[in-house]
């Protein structure tokens, strides 16, 4: 590990990555994984990828840029970076964040106290690339430098900095190592945001220069908004799967499930992120069995984009955010139905509730509201037979960072939690305290690479000893343990990080749905809904 | 030399209130920005600040009256501004040094006031100047003051060893840092000196801000002093132009960032400041953004680049 790297080195000419760590410098990890030996080995970023892409930053590569062919072309993107740059500190470009980004900017006292509150500086074994105001410290100068055109003056009040194309290419690559969490933010007692600057950095790189990581733009909003989905499904493959989903359901509970689409008049537009549709199959089952049981009028919608709650616009495009924004609200709009009430993914919930509150105008502004909220209103409300002894075994809760942190939803899946399972416990730190599971911000659908593995050594690398110490009173493979995590984005990233350290296998810790515990506890249901198997 | 040493003191408040006035007017002007909040906000009701709630809790939470929870939000900013909370939360060690400084700033800033106070209320009725008014005032200011001047040196000191020492904000540290709290040091360290040195034919502190406030230039000022008060005019004026205004940032990044939860409600104050800036015209050059200065955000955000790359 480098510990004497310099805001400097990040426009080093030099191809050689500013850091490397090893296992034994990382954060320790509780039972049955500590030891070094418990850890598993990485798998090296390729000589293929260090030769065709820029990978000068750290033992991975997450964004895939390809190489300039020449100092012309290096010049070229440093000319568009810098124009971007300008962009950025613009209203009529940058409305959408300026004023938070000037704030954050310029008053940042660099006192690191956010470092503590960070993840995956932690985890990394405190790697001085990953602290979270390294690479605002990069953007800070860039943007006194050449957005404010400072001079010598204005180098000695807030540093100098080389722009070169390696600065650049390693700048690109390192917003793409910070998961958008936020808790840094919350910790600053200035009140600065250093999650912000990893968003508008990304920004600024895929609005001007075109360059995000496929499975965020090309496999991601883009073909959200020509197919329907990003997981390809079109509406009439979407239907086929979920009609697969109630003949399943049907059988599974013993209640005839039949999901609705496009309802005109519906109480209710359900809006899942599609990727539990094709993964976890049971948990829009789980929505449809609660729903019809409580009586609510519901609907699903086949409108392009409508079915699939996503928004990946929200980690690195203001424009793919908004078009993916509107076209949910759209579909709500046409349905004419009473409220969208958004599924078990977190960042969805973030971005259609809250963020896009402020793009959606006029008949746009349908009522949203979590699922969160309606489940635990259906669950109080007795209109639910639930037996808890059918959730007799121990459950921790994740808190996804979008819905809690971001959202202020933190009480209703506890109440839920509370009623229906005895042995229910929290992590520490948890609720608006809680830590990211690594997955955040596009991380979990990111396996370009070995991005995989940074993802699961630094990035998961704390919620993983959360959920350790959370069992720790029964890690023992006899008793079957149940990690929810009521967001898709975060259950891919737990189901990755499971599997990678063999806890299903080793001390059966599955993850899973909220919904699913719901239904698990439905005494007019045929039991064992939850089944107890890896997937 | 005192007429020199008046003006400056009149050009460094000047300075600064203008400094300030322009800083809080440029972030206040500053479009409304998509919502950004972190919870816990302290404004929600008091129920769910203990756990950070927010109204989004509750189902429907659009037919319900929603109650700012001002007790809550005093309750939070009270400890906050007066004895930095969260720093004493997040970051204990920095705390020891940072709270003396800040603290030691907010004693001089009340000493100050009041001092000006006494003099333009004896200036008005010199009847007051002998009573126990100002006897109470004395007893408060002066303190004040001094305690001050020993808890900001001190702390100043005290960041200035850590920024010095620590190898971690080595890194993050600029010329200017390193400057700005050695000018804090000096300026304090220089004033207080300056006061204590000085001799009977002084008016003291209370008679020389009313030789002050008169411009009366027959006070004379002891050479030490004038450096402490020319010094700190200087620091005063140059505040406002750093990052060290932060007292102005953190009103923004708390009340209009982290705790701005306000719903766009249809035909609201909100709803028309967000139609302004979706009439604004980007130039983002990325081809899927589709921007080239003649389309609105609007026009963007109704677009699909996907359907257009079919075409």
């Amino acid at each position: 590990m480098s510990d004497d790297l310099e805001i400097s080195d990040m426009s080093r000419r030099d191809r050689e990555p500013l850091v490397h760590l090893e296992n034994d410098e990382l954060m320790r990890l509780p039972a049955p994984l500590d030891g070094v030996t418990a850890d598993q080995p990485w798998k090296p970023l390729s000589a293929r990828a260090r030769e065709k892409y820029e990978c000068a930053l750290d033992d991975t590569c997450a964004v895939n840029v390809p190489r300039p062919a020449g100092a012309a072309e290096e010049t070229a993107l440093v000319r568009r970076f810098l124009a971007g740059l300008e962009k950025l500190f613009t209203k009529e470009n940058n409305w959408t964040f300026l004023q938070p980004l000037l704030l954050t900017l310029e008053h940042c006292a660099k006192c690191q106290t956010c470092a503590e509150a960070c993840h995956v500086f932690e985890a990394s074994g405190r790697s001085e690339l990953y602290r979270p105001a390294f690479r605002s410290e990069v953007l800070r100068r860039l943007y006194f430098k050449y957005a404010k055109h400072g001079g010598l003056l204005s180098a000695w009040q807030h540093g100098d900095i080389e722009l070169n194309w390696p600065l650049i290419a390693r700048l690109i690559e390192l917003s793409y190592r910070c998961n958008l969490c936020r808790r840094c933010a919350q910790t600053c007692p200035i009140g600065a945001d250093n999650g912000l600057v990893a968003h508008e950095l990304r920004k600024l790189f895929s609005q001007e220069m075109g360059i995000a990581p496929k499975e965020l733009h090309e496999t991601g909003s883009m073909l959200q908004l020509e197919v329907g989905s990003s997981t390809g499904m079109n509406a009439q493959v979407v239907k086929d799967n979920v009609e697969f989903i109630d003949e399943e359901m049907s059988g599974k509970t013993g209640r005839k499930v039949e999901t609705k689409w496009d309802v005109e008049g519906a109480d209710v537009l359900l809006l899942h992120n599609a990727g539990e549709i094709l993964a976890w199959p049971e948990n829009p089952g789980a929505f449809a069995v609660v729903l019809d049981a409580a009586g609510i009028s519901w609907t699903l919608s086949s409108d392009l984009a409508a079915y699939d709650a996503i928004n990946y616009g929200l980690w690195y495009d203001d424009a793919q955010f908004a078009r993916v924004a509107i076209r949910h609200a759209e579909a709500a709009r046409k349905l004419k139905v009473k409220k969208i009430v958004i599924g078990e993914c977190g960042h969805a919930h973030k971005a259609l509730t809250v963020v896009a509150d402020r793009v959606l105008t006029g008949d746009l502004n349908v009522p949203r509201e979590s699922a969160m909220t309606l489940l635990r209103d259906i669950v109080v409300s007795g209109r639910l037979k639930l037996d808890p002894t059918r959730n007799d075994f121990p459950v921790t809760l994740h808190d996804p960072c979008n819905l809690v942190r971001l959202m202020g939803v933190v009480e209703p899946q506890r109440e839920i939690l509370r009623a229906i399972c005895p042995q229910f416990r929290e992590m520490h730190p948890h609720g608006v305290d809680n830590y990211c599971c690594g997955g955040g911000s596009g991380f979990a659908i990111m396996s370009g690479n070995n991005f995989p593995d940074w993802r699961f050594h630094v990035a998961g690398r704390k919620k993983l000893q959360q959920v350790l110490n959370a069992f720790a009173d029964c890690l023992d493979a006899a008793v079957p343990k149940y990690l929810c995590a009521p967001c898709s984005n975060c259950k891919g990233q737990l189901r990755d990080l499971l599997k990678y350290y063999g806890l299903w296998e080793r001390n059966r810790i599955l993850y899973g749905g909220l919904v699913e515990l719901i239904v698990n506890a439905m005494a007019d249901v045929k039991p064992g809904f939850i089944e107890w198997e890896w997937r | 030399m005192t007429v020199a040493v008046y003006g400056a003191i009149y050009a460094g408040a000047l300075v600064f209130l203008i400094a300030c006035a322009v800083r809080a007017v440029t972030y206040a002007r500053a479009p409304v920005h998509l919502r950004w909040e972190i919870y816990p906000v302290p404004h929600e009701e008091a129920a769910r600040v203990r756990h950070g709630g927010s109204y989004y809790e509750d189902g429907d939470w659009w037919t319900r009256r929603r109650r700012f929870n001002l007790a809550g939000e005093l309750a939070f900013m009270i400890p906050e501004m007066l004895f930095l909370k969260g720093l004493w939360e997040w970051n204990r060690k920095l705390w020891y040094r940072s709270f003396p400084f800040h603290f030691g700033l907010y004693l001089l800033g009340i000493s100050g006031v009041l001092l000006v106070s006494t003099a333009l209320i004896t200036m008005w009725a010199p009847a007051a100047a002998d009573g126990a008014f100002a006897s109470l005032m004395r007893a408060l200011y002066r303190p004040a003051g001094f305690g001050g001047c020993v808890l900001a040196f001190c702390g100043a000191l005290a960041l200035l060893h850590r920024r010095l020492t620590d190898p971690v904000l080595r890194t993050y540290s600029a010329p200017a840092d390193i400057f700005n709290l050695a000018m804090f040091a000096t300026t304090i360290g220089v004033l207080g000196a300056g006061y204590l040195a000085t001799g009977p034919a002084f008016p003291g502190a209370l008679g020389a801000t009313r030789a002050l406030l008169r411009f009366d230039a027959q006070v004379a000022i002891p050479g030490l002093l004038a450096a402490g008060l020319v010094l700190a005019s200087a620091l005063v004026a140059y505040i406002p132009l750093t990052h060290m205004s932060h007292f102005i940032a953190k009103y923004f990044t708390y009340h209009a960032v982290r705790w701005d939860d306000r719903p766009n409600l249809a035909g609201g104050r909100l709803e028309h400041r967000i139609a302004a800036c979706l009439a604004m015209r980007p130039t983002w050059s990325a081809r899927h953004v589709g921007a080239d200065g003649t389309r609105t955000w609007v026009d963007i955000a109704v677009a699909n680049p996907a359907g257009e790359a079919r075409k």
